[in-house]
């Protein structure tokens, strides 16, 4: 779907419209910048509405400009909001993501990039079977398979304790004691990576099987192996993909909320868990600027990738769509 | 000329090199696909149907007690399920209808040659790049009764205008539903754009030719060109409001009361807040099997259809 | 034929694709600096056999011998050969001088002798001005050249060739065909070609092997496979325009069919003495004798013409013999009309029997 969806940016197709001012032409824009509004109505009132003082907003218009703009709402947003008992702002949220985002998409990309080139040029006995329950899996709903996560996890954690005390204390040291990847950052990106499996193993396995095989064949018989074809020839020529693959996990790594409510505690919620418990709490005065302030930030993050990425974003979301 | 590449010793091509250890390092880099594969999706979704039908209550136990939380769940006075699939169903047949709609409808105004195409592509498909804890964030922002839509259409004098679907239970899932729509009908139409724009051109020439109208061009021959790609769409709309979760919880946190809960939650709840493992499994059962029922007809189409066509 | 330490033997080789049988039984020996042409329509099992030999596709079963090594299931790059692809499978992110080397330096040969290998190879094709160019700045033409001094500094005793001119334009493509030549006579390797194009495959080539659902039809110097064609798809596939075929019977050393009676005089057949029955005669379009050379043919007749096609170089003309439309080519300066009257003569020594069932020539 990546490729069909390169046509969307070559020239249009349509009929061309035959006067400027016709009636036809009329409705076509008005329908449009109808639309327009409807989609930048929200950015809008967000922006507005995080630059206001909570004086100005009980005068109560959500589309009114603000009288005088104020930072406070964002600073606060950024280092103060308070959830639960920790009062130190989204800052904490946005470090945790960070920390989870980082290993999840270095971690995902590079299995499934070998493993994509794998199924493309090296397919061995079996070697579909498993992509076809790997890509099935893929719709089948998170929700069936939360629970036997967190076991696994919880039980990871106890098998490397076990391992790596053990034998320490046999000889009569001290190991480092208990290791928890249940709740862990470390679990979390165990999850993104298992998840993003499939979207991203398919993107590269076709992007491989495009390159033509005679090059390969080229390759080894100049003698190249396994890792020396894909570190020499195939991984120079696929940048591209890469960086379709780098913004598709970035942007549904950072929305992901999930998981991330899931398998973290509250010390390591991703900011999207921890924006949510800082706008839905119920305890004291709704802060309707800071929370639109933090909601912003949150946002900011595959704003940025979105805007800077263009065209190569449409591949990329047209790619992770069949995640869902 | 001699060879300068390794010479093979006599006989050492000669022997046929064992099946398990041939082209060995792929099967080496396919180990975390085959895990994942067999163990969290094979095996995780095994383990969630198989304790379906036990009493699991905090802890997972084989402890089987037939289809009783399969009873419990359609019995007839649990509400929260009752809503929460009807919920599902009304969300999901007005998104696929709007989306679909509004989706071709912008593609079809973006084909027609027009200036600031790109920025009009911008505009419609930023909110995909955003979360849906974002979207229902902004959304339940907008539309509360106090300061959003409703307040600001009375301050403009009309006094009697009543909107606020956040707090009225009749009406909270359409609230959600403008919220889901402003997010995802962005890549429907990019999807449908480049659809339109794999079409040859010439099928328009010749509709110029015959003197086929615009609308009828569209209708007649365009849209059944398209096929595929609106049962791809279609696909993708629905796996994607089967899992509607993180919007739910942003936007309205399943209220007022229980009116605007979803299935995805009602498992979540069950499993992670109520302790009651059992029901959680059993309800995850049963969006499983929506699922399967989604997916096979698509599947049928999509590679039953090519064999013979 | 019998070749004594052959450069390339194959021997009962068998590939099986799940139930399709891609190569039968197959049985190949190649002598020393021979260059062979793999001649056949697509799905033939020529590619499958190059690339068996080139060690890119296991067999079924049998084996490969090269240079008196048994290399069956040994790597490509232990087997001593070069190959070059159709579609150049250049390495694009590599200078021509890296997709020279590459193999090279995977093999852990010295720098200075890279360099030197590098250096001859790039004299010999006439690329040094490209060396430090990437192939997307190459044309067709030079991109093949580099794909052949790829296959050059190997020093391989056997290159294979896997349709090198095909995505070249016809232009091209005569270009390179002599250069080829040029460098087989120069370098005096083996190399096996493989081709769906005939006129390569004639000009190239010292021994043709014709392909057919994984069997070889008939293997021949390019004047046994046109002047003999052993069995009708061979006869069929070379020449163009193919030849013409009548279906008769044999009846005491003449030819019978419905309004033509061809004693065949002079014909060689295989076996001293056939056995009558029914046969089908293909005649070349290019052995029909026209003009005044008709009067001393062994065969003549009169025919009315249908139809001409004036091709520049030569002429054909499309003429009713014996119910059947037949294709005669004539000089380019032939200057016939549709309709009129045309004086044919013919030489059945020239002409190919086969028989009608078993289809092999008699």
């Amino acid at each position: 779907m990546a490729d069909t969806t390169m046509h969307a940016l070559s020239g249009p197709t349509g009929p061309k419209p035959k006067k400027r001012l016709s009636r036809g032409n009329i409705i076509v824009y008005g329908t449009l910048l109808m639309f327009s509004m409807y989609y930048l109505l929200p950015l809008y009132v967000m922006i507005v509405t995080s630059l206001k003082g909570m004086p100005e907003i009980r005068l109560g218009n959500v589309f009114s400009p603000p009288l005088e703009v104020t930072y406070e709402p964002w600073v606060k947003a950024w280092s103060e909001a308070c959830t639960g008992i920790n009062c130190d702002g989204l800052s904490r949220g946005f470090w945790n993501s960070v920390q989870i985002l980082v290993p999840s998409v270095i971690l995902s990309i590079a299995i499934a990039s070998v493993n994509g080139y794998a199924l493309s040029h090296w397919k061995f006995k079996g070697s579909e079977t498993f992509f076809t329950i790997l890509i099935i899996g893929a719709f089948i709903p998170y929700q069936t398979m939360l629970y036997p996560i967190v076991i696994m996890l919880r039980e990871g954690g106890d098998f490397l304790t076990w391992i790596l005390n053990e034998p320490l204390e046999w000889v009569g040291l001290e190991g480092p004691g208990r290791v928890r990847i249940m709740g862990s950052l470390t679990g979390l990106v165990l999850v993104h990576t298992v998840f993003g499996m499939p979207i991203l193993t398919l993107l590269f396995r076709n992007y491989f099987t495009s390159i033509p095989e005679e090059l390969f064949k080229a390759a080894r018989i100049d003698g190249a192996g396994f890792w020396r074809i894909f570190f020499q020839i195939m991984l120079p020529m696929a940048l591209p993909i890469f960086v379709v693959a780098i913004i598709l996990q970035v942007t549904g790594i950072w929305n992901d909320f999930l998981f991330g409510v899931i398998y973290t505690k509250p010390e390591t919620y991703p900011m999207t868990v921890q924006l949510n418990n800082i706008v839905n709490s119920v305890q004291g005065i709704k802060e309707y600027n800071v929370n639109m302030a933090a909601t912003l930030l949150t946002g900011l993050v595959p704003l940025i990738i979105y805007f800077a990425s263009g065209k190569l974003f449409v591949r990329g979301i047209a790619a992770g769509a069949v995640k869902g | 000329m001699t060879m300068v590449t390794e010479q093979p010793g006599s006989g050492h091509g000669a022997k046929r090199p064992n099946r398990i250890f041939q082209n060995s390092m792929a099967k080496i880099a396919s180990i975390p696909m085959i895990l994942t594969a067999l163990f969290v999706f094979v095996g995780g979704t095994a383990w969630t149907v198989l304790h379906s039908f036990t009493s699991s209550r905090l802890l997972p136990k084989l402890d089987f007690v037939g289809l009783a939380q399969y009873e419990r769940l359609w019995g007839e006075n649990n509400d929260r399920w009752w809503i929460s699939i009807t919920n599902l169903g009304v969300y999901g047949l007005c998104s696929m209808i709007l989306t679909l709609v509004i989706g071709f409808t912008l593609a079809a105004m973006l084909d027609r040659k027009i200036r600031g195409e790109s920025v009009f592509r911008t505009i419609f498909l930023y909110p995909f790049a955003l979360s849906f804890v974002v979207t229902g964030l902004a959304w339940q922002w907008i539309l509360n009764p106090q300061f959003g839509v409703e307040s600001v259409v009375r301050s403009w004098g009309w006094e009697s205008f009543n909107f606020d679907p956040l707090n009225n239970p009749d009406i909270v899932i359409f609230g959600i539903l403008i919220a889901g729509i402003w997010q995802g009908t962005g890549l429907i139409m990019c999807i449908m754009l480049a659809g339109l724009r794999g079409i040859d051109e010439d099928i328009w020439k010749a509709a110029r030719v015959d003197g086929i109208g615009t609308v009828k061009t569209y209708v007649k021959i365009i849209i059944p060109m398209m096929r595929p790609v609106f049962v791809t769409s279609l696909v993708l709309i629905a796996s994607g409001i089967i899992k509607l979760y993180d919007l739910v919880v942003a936007q309205t946190n399943g209220g007022p009361g229980i009116s605007s809960e979803v299935p995805a939650k009602y498992v979540i709840n069950y499993m992670f807040q109520a302790q009651n493992l059992g029901q959680g499994f059993a309800a995850s059962t049963m969006m499983l099997v929506s699922v399967i029922i989604i997916l096979i007809p698509w599947a049928y189409l999509e590679f039953g259809g090519k064999k013979n066509g | 034929m019998n070749i004594e330490n052959p450069s390339v033997a194959i021997k009962s080789l068998d590939l099986n694709f799940g139930a399709v049988k891609v190569l039968q039984d197959l049985n190949l020996d190649i002598a020393e600096g021979e260059f062979l042409v793999l001649l056949g329509s697509s799905g033939c099992g020529k590619s499958t056999l190059l690339n068996c030999i080139a060690g890119l596709l296991e067999p079924t079963d049998g084996q490969i011998w090269i240079k008196g090594n048994n290399v069956t299931w040994a790597e490509p790059s232990e087997r001593g050969i070069g190959m070059v692809f159709q579609s150049y499978a250049l390495y694009p992110q590599m200078t021509v001088k890296g997709n020279l080397s590459f193999g090279l330096k995977n093999a852990r040969v010295p720098k200075v002798e890279i360099e030197k290998r590098v250096a001859r190879a790039a004299e010999i094709l006439q690329i040094e001005p490209l060396l430090d160019r990437k192939p997307g700045a190459l044309s067709g033409g030079q991109r093949q050249r580099v794909a052949i001094g790829r296959a050059l500094v190997r020093d391989v005793d056997v290159f294979l060739f896997d349709e090198p001119l095909s995505n070249l334009d016809a232009k091209l493509r005569a270009d390179l065909r002599v250069e080829l030549k040029r460098l087989h006579n120069q370098l005096q390797n083996t190399m096996i070609y493989v081709t769906h194009d005939q006129v390569e495959a004639m000009t190239l080539a010292d021994r043709i092997a014709i392909m057919k659902g994984g069997k070889i039809m008939q293997l021949g110097t390019p004047d046994e496979i046109y002047n003999q064609p052993q069995n009708l798809y061979v006869a069929d596939f070379i020449g163009s325009p193919s030849m013409n075929f009548f279906e008769g019977r044999l009846d005491a050393g003449t030819f019978k069919t419905d309004g033509l009676d061809l004693p065949m005089v002079g014909y060689a057949f295989a076996q001293p003495k056939a056995a009558d029955g029914n046969v089908t005669i293909g005649i070349r379009p290019e052995h029909i004798i026209t003009g005044e050379l008709v009067a001393s043919a062994p065969v003549q007749a009169n025919v009315t013409i249908d139809l001409v096609e004036p091709m520049g170089s030569d002429t054909l003309v499309y003429a009713q013999i014996a119910g059947k439309t037949c294709r005669i080519r004539m000089d380019g300066q032939a200057r016939v009309k549709q309709g009129e009257n045309l004086a044919i003569g013919f030489d059945p020594a020239r002409a190919s029997l086969f028989d009608t069932a078993s289809e092999a020539r008699l």
